[in-house]
């Protein structure tokens, strides 16, 4: 195998909308030499049963992310806000549309 | 933190089904189980194509050759899903590719045995990837995420393959007597290799405790290999065709299928290297690869100059 061969093409992140009107959801990721190839290669790995009407591809390396060390910190301020679900509150009974 | 706490603290979260993704911390042995059982795992999906490609160009009706070419084309999406859950443990995987290549790295033995006649394609699907389903279902409650995910959507694409395998085996076997017969003896030639498809018996597969204890694998060897002869002997009676196992026989008691012995200095000789086309398949991937290697440089080349003039 000759050298230049080595290095992999550049890894995209995929994310597909399953139909009109819902989120893009990530589902895995293809290497290819450009965006356009990607989105391609998309479709023949992640699309091959309709389960897409969108595809999004982006480049791997330039998505950040939190980091799984500080979870439990990074967190936490949303933990202890149970008022901000409305089972929190005590509704009479026999009210209704609430 | 200390090695020691941080191996605990990894355990608890296992014990506790909470999936471990790529940047958690885990284990160096956890993560090299992992890279070897799921990049093994990416190349036998992809040698698993040339037993079936064999048989392409002379199916027996068009509909046979759509079903098998989109079977195949599954099999090779199931190896990049998989590549992908690799790298997400830090594994290149132009090193993996290379590793197949080179012979240096392992895949499923089953496709070391040839595909003869056109019953074979039928026991590949009912058969082997039977056999597989029974592992990869297993796996989509494998403790690492990225894994687990793959799995997934491979269990929902693998239940076509089982299922038009098994009507080709059913159409033959309800055929004429000639092709009767070429059912049964392929039937007779797969169900071995396929009972050793699980792995060695479980007093012989060392690294099974470990795997079980983080929850990569959730059944044993043997536990996987007695759920698929149980599932399978029925499937076969129902067509007709005969398992080639004289001591197999139902057990109340057990609640299970006893079995014979199966032969395992044969499958060690095929994991050795010294099976019936390993050298074949071998041969094949690095001519493909060979062969693909205009399709991937005009793809660098196109990209580079589609970059070049858009930066102008």
């Amino acid at each position: 195998m000759s050298q230049n061969e080595k290095t992999n093409w550049p890894l995209w992140e995929v994310f597909i909308q399953s139909k009109p009107g819902l989120s893009h959801k990530h589902v895995g990721n293809v290497h290819a030499t450009d965006a356009q190839s990607a989105i391609e290669n998309a479709r023949d790995v992640y699309t091959r049963r309709s389960e897409g009407t969108s595809i999004w591809v982006i480049p791997a390396n330039a998505i950040s992310a939190s980091s799984p060390d500080d979870e439990g910190e990074f967190f936490e301020p949303a933990n202890d806000k149970v008022y901000r679900h409305p089972t929190f509150y005590k509704i009479p009974k026999g009210v209704k549309y609430l | 933190m200390e090695e020691n706490l941080l191996l605990e603290n990894f355990q608890k979260k296992v014990d506790a089904e909470i999936k471990v993704e790529p940047k958690d911390w885990m284990p160096e042995k956890y993560r090299k189980t992992l890279i070897r059982q799921i990049s093994q795992h990416a190349h036998s999906e992809v040698v698993g194509m040339l037993p079936e490609a064999n048989w392409l160009t002379r199916a027996p009706s068009l509909r046979r050759k759509m079903i098998l070419l989109a079977k195949i084309q599954d099999e090779a999406g199931h190896g990049l899903y998989l590549y992908s859950s690799a790298e997400t443990l830090g594994a290149d995987r132009q090193d993996l590719i290379e590793e197949l290549l080179d012979g240096k790295a392992k895949y499923s033995s089953i496709f070391n045995y040839p595909t003869l006649t056109w019953a074979d394609i039928g026991s590949v699907g009912w058969l082997v990837d039977g056999a597989a389903i029974m592992n990869q279902v297993m796996l989509t409650r494998t403790s690492y995420g990225p894994y687990a995910r793959a799995m997934v959507r491979i269990c929902k694409e693998e239940s076509f393959h089982q299922r038009q395998g098994f009507e080709i085996v059913a159409t033959l076997a309800n055929g004429t007597a000639e092709q009767k017969e070429m059912a049964q003896d392929s039937l007779n030639r797969w169900w071995w290799p396929s009972l050793m498809m699980f792995g060695p018996t479980d007093d012989l597969s060392p690294n099974s405790a470990l795997s079980m204890k983080w929850k990569i694998k959730r059944k044993s060897n043997d536990e996987l290999r007695q759920d698929f002869i149980d599932r399978t002997v029925q499937q076969a009676e129902a067509i007709g065709l005969t398992v080639p196992d004289k001591d197999l026989k139902w057990n109340e008691e057990r609640g299970h299928y006893d079995f014979g012995e199966i032969n395992w200095d044969e499958f060690f000789e095929v994991i050795k290297g010294n099976g019936p086309c390993n050298q074949e398949r071998l041969t094949a991937r690095q001519e493909a690869y060979k062969k693909g290697s205009w399709v991937r440089e005009a793809a660098k080349v196109h990209a580079a100059k589609k970059a070049v003039s858009k930066a102008a």
